[in-house]
C-alpha cells in the first residue's frame, strides 16, 4: 500500500490534469461510482454526517490496527468527495489519520469550489473522519 | 430600454464565474445592485455620512433629508396614507419580528390564536411561534393544496373570536403563486382580525397598494428590490402602530427619559431605536425608480416570453416536477422551484454553478412547506419579471 503522503500526492496530481471544474466533477463522480456498496441497513441516523445538504453516511471499523471506512451519499458529487477521502485515509492506522492536517484538500481547491459550509459539508466529513480516528487511537 | 441595456446597469452581472458569463437566478434571496444604487450609497458614505435627527450641522441635516425623503418615496410607492406609517428596519425578518413583539405584547394573551399559512418562509413562522411561546397563544396553520394554492376556503373555519392576527405571504418564495391577500384581508376584517402581509417577494413582482389591499401590516426588504442590504420596511396602519409598545429602546425613540420613567417619541421614530442604516436606507429611492422603469411594456413582454419558455421547459419533461402550478395566466410570477427525478439538487446546483448559473438549492428557508411536498428539496430560479436578466446560452434560445 502506498504511503499517506504518496496517496495525497496522487490525488493532487490527478486533479492537476483537469483545468475545468466540470471535468473535476466527472472525476469525482467516477470515484464515487467505484465506492464499495454500502449496506442499506447501515444507513442509520447515527452514521449520517451532520452539516451536509445531501445525506452522507460514514461507517468505520478497525482491523489489524488499521482503520477502514465505508460511505455512501445520495448526491453523486458528494459521494465522489467522500470516496476521495476514504481512498486516501482508509487502511491506515488511527494515529496516522488523526495526526494528519488534511491540508492537501486546500491544494486541490476543493474547499473553495465546493464548500459553502452548508452546501456540502466537506469540513464536516473531514471532522468526522478525524473524530473516528481519534476514538480509535491508543 | 432593452435587456442588454438593463444587464449593463448591474456591475455584478458583467463578471464571469468559472470562466462563464454570470447568469444570476438567485433573486429571491437577494437581487444584484444596479449602478444607481451603488452610486447613491457611495455618495452618501463619502459625502454626508452623519447621524440623522440629532445635530444641526450641515452633514447631519443633509443625511436627515436623504433619510426622511426616502420615507416619502416609500409611502408613495406603496400608497400608504401617511409617512408615519412607514418604519425602516433591516429587512422583512426584522419587520415581522417587530410586529410579533410589539403587537404581541400589546394585544395577544394566553389562549389567543395566530394564523399563518403552510406556504410561509421561516421569517413568517418563527417570530409567531416565539410570540405564542412567550404569551401562551396558539399557532394555527392554513394549508396549501397539491398545486401550492392556499386553501382560502378553510380560513373562515380557522378564524375564531380568539384569532388576533393572520400572517400571510403575498407571494410564496418557493411557489411563486400570488396569494389572494385582498380576499383574505376582507374575510379577516369581517370579524375584526388584522392581517400582516409578508411582501418580501410580492413587492418585487407586483406594484403594491397597501390601501387597496387594506392590510394592517406590510413587510418587505429593500435588498430584494435592488436597494442596499440591511434595508427593510414595515408599513403599519397608524391606528395599530400607535397602540403598540415599542420594540427596542434607545436612541431617538424617546420623548423624555427620566429614571422615574420614559415617554416615547411619536411615529415613526417610536419604532426606530438606535442609529439607523443611514447610508443604505436612501438607496431605496433609486431602487424604487429603477423598479418603476421596468414596468415598461416591452420589458414586460420580454419577461413573459422568459416565463413561458421556462414554464414550458419545466413542465414538458416528465422527470422535472414544478412546485407551484398556476391555474390561470396571472396567478404565478417568474419564480420557479422544481426537482428532477434521479438527480440530487445539490449536484445540479454545483454543476450549474460551474456553468456560470447561480440558483438556490435546498430547503429555501421554508422547511414546513418542503415537508408538505414530500420533504424533497428543490432547485429554485427566478429569472425575470422586472428582474433578472438572462444572458448567454438561454438568451439565444429565448430570442429564437
Amino acid at each position: 500500500m502506498i504511503s499517506l503522503e504518496e496517496a495525497k500526492q496522487a490525488v493532487i496530481d490527478d486533479f492537476s490534469m483537469y483545468d475545468e471544474w466540470l471535468d473535476k466533477y466527472e472525476y469525482l463522480i467516477d470515484l464515487g461510482k467505484n465506492l464499495d456498496s454500502y449496506p442499506e441497513e447501515e444507513k442509520t441516523e447515527d452514521k449520517l454526517i451532520k452539516g451536509c445538504q445531501s445525506r452522507v453516511w460514514l461507517n468505520s471499523k478497525v482491523e489489524d490496527g488499521k482503520l477502514f471506512f465505508k460511505a455512501d451519499s445520495d448526491a453523486i458529487i458528494t459521494k465522489g468527495i467522500i470516496s476521495l477521502l476514504i481512498g486516501v485515509y482508509s487502511g491506515r492506522t488511527p494515529e496516522e489519520v488523526a495526526g494528519d492536517d488534511f491540508g492537501f484538500i486546500n491544494e486541490i481547491g476543493l474547499k473553495e469550489n465546493l464548500s459553502p459550509t452548508r452546501a456540502n459539508g466537506l469540513v464536516s466529513m473531514i471532522e468526522t473522519i478525524k473524530a473516528l480516528a481519534a476514538e480509535n487511537c491508543n | 430600454m432593452d435587456i442588454d441595456g438593463i444587464r449593463a446597469m448591474f456591475p455584478a452581472l458583467s463578471q464571469s464565474v468559472h470562466g462563464k458569463p454570470l447568469v444570476y437566478f438567485d433573486n429571491a434571496a437577494t437581487s444584484q445592485r444596479p449602478e444607481c444604487v451603488v452610486e447613491k450609497w457611495d455618495t452618501l458614505v463619502r459625502g454626508s455620512n452623519a447621524n440623522i435627527h440629532r445635530a444641526v450641522h450641515k452633514l447631519a441635516v443633509d443625511a436627515t433629508e436623504e433619510y426622511e425623503s426616502t420615507r416619502d418615496a416609500v409611502k408613495e410607492y406603496i400608497n400608504a396614507a401617511s409617512r408615519e406609517e412607514i418604519i425602516f428596519t433591516s429587512g422583512t425578518t426584522a419587520s415581522i419580528n417587530l410586529v410579533a413583539f410589539s403587537y404581541g405584547e400589546s394585544f395577544v394573551s394566553e389562549g389567543d390564536e395566530i394564523i399563518v399559512t403552510e406556504a410561509e418562509h421561516h421569517s413568517n413562522i418563527v417570530p409567531w411561534q416565539m410570540l405564542c411561546q412567550r404569551n401562551g397563544a396558539v399557532l394555527k396553520v392554513l394549508g396549501v393544496d397539491d398545486d401550492g394554492h392556499l386553501k382560502t376556503e378553510d380560513l373562515k373555519s380557522l378564524l375564531t373570536d380568539r384569532t388576533k392576527l393572520v400572517a400571510v405571504a403575498q407571494i410564496s418564495n418557493v411557489l411563486g403563486i400570488k396569494n389572494p391577500v385582498k380576499e383574505i384581508v376582507k374575510i379577516c376584517h369581517s370579524i375584526g382580525c388584522p392581517v400582516l402581509v409578508d411582501g418580501a417577494q410580492g413587492v418585487v413582482h407586483d406594484s403594491v397598494d397597501v390601501r387597496d389591499l387594506d392590510c394592517d401590516f406590510f413587510a418587505f426588504s429593500g435588498h430584494k428590490l435592488y436597494a442596499a442590504t440591511g434595508t427593510g420596511v414595515l408599513y403599519g396602519k397608524k391606528e395599530w402602530l400607535e397602540k403598540m409598545v415599542p420594540y427596542q429602546g434607545g436612541g431617538e425613540m424617546i420623548a423624555t427619559v427620566k429614571f422615574s420613567g420614559t415617554t416615547y417619541a411619536p411615529l415613526p421614530e417610536k419604532f426606530e431605536a438606535g442609529t439607523q442604516n443611514i447610508n443604505s436606507i436612501p438607496t431605496l429611492i433609486p431602487a424604487i425608480s429603477f423598479t418603476k422603469s421596468l414596468q415598461d411594456k416591452k420589458i414586460q413582454e420580454y419577461g413573459k416570453r422568459v416565463f413561458d419558455f421556462l414554464y414550458d421547459a419545466l413542465t414538458s419533461n416528465p422527470r422535472v416536477h414544478l412546485y407551484g402550478v398556476p391555474r390561470g395566466t396571472e396567478d404565478k410570477v417568474s419564480l420557479f422551484s422544481f426537482s428532477v427525478d434521479g438527480a440530487h439538487h445539490e449536484d445540479l446546483a454545483l454543476i450549474l454553478d460551474k456553468l456560470g448559473v447561480a440558483v438556490r438549492s435546498g430547503q429555501m428557508c421554508a422547511e414546513p412547506l418542503m415537508d408538505r411536498f414530500g420533504g424533497r428539496p428543490l432547485l429554485h430560479t427566478i429569472p425575470w419579471k422586472r428582474r433578472s436578466i438572462l444572458s448567454s446560452p438561454l438568451k439565444g434560445q429565448l430570442e429564437c
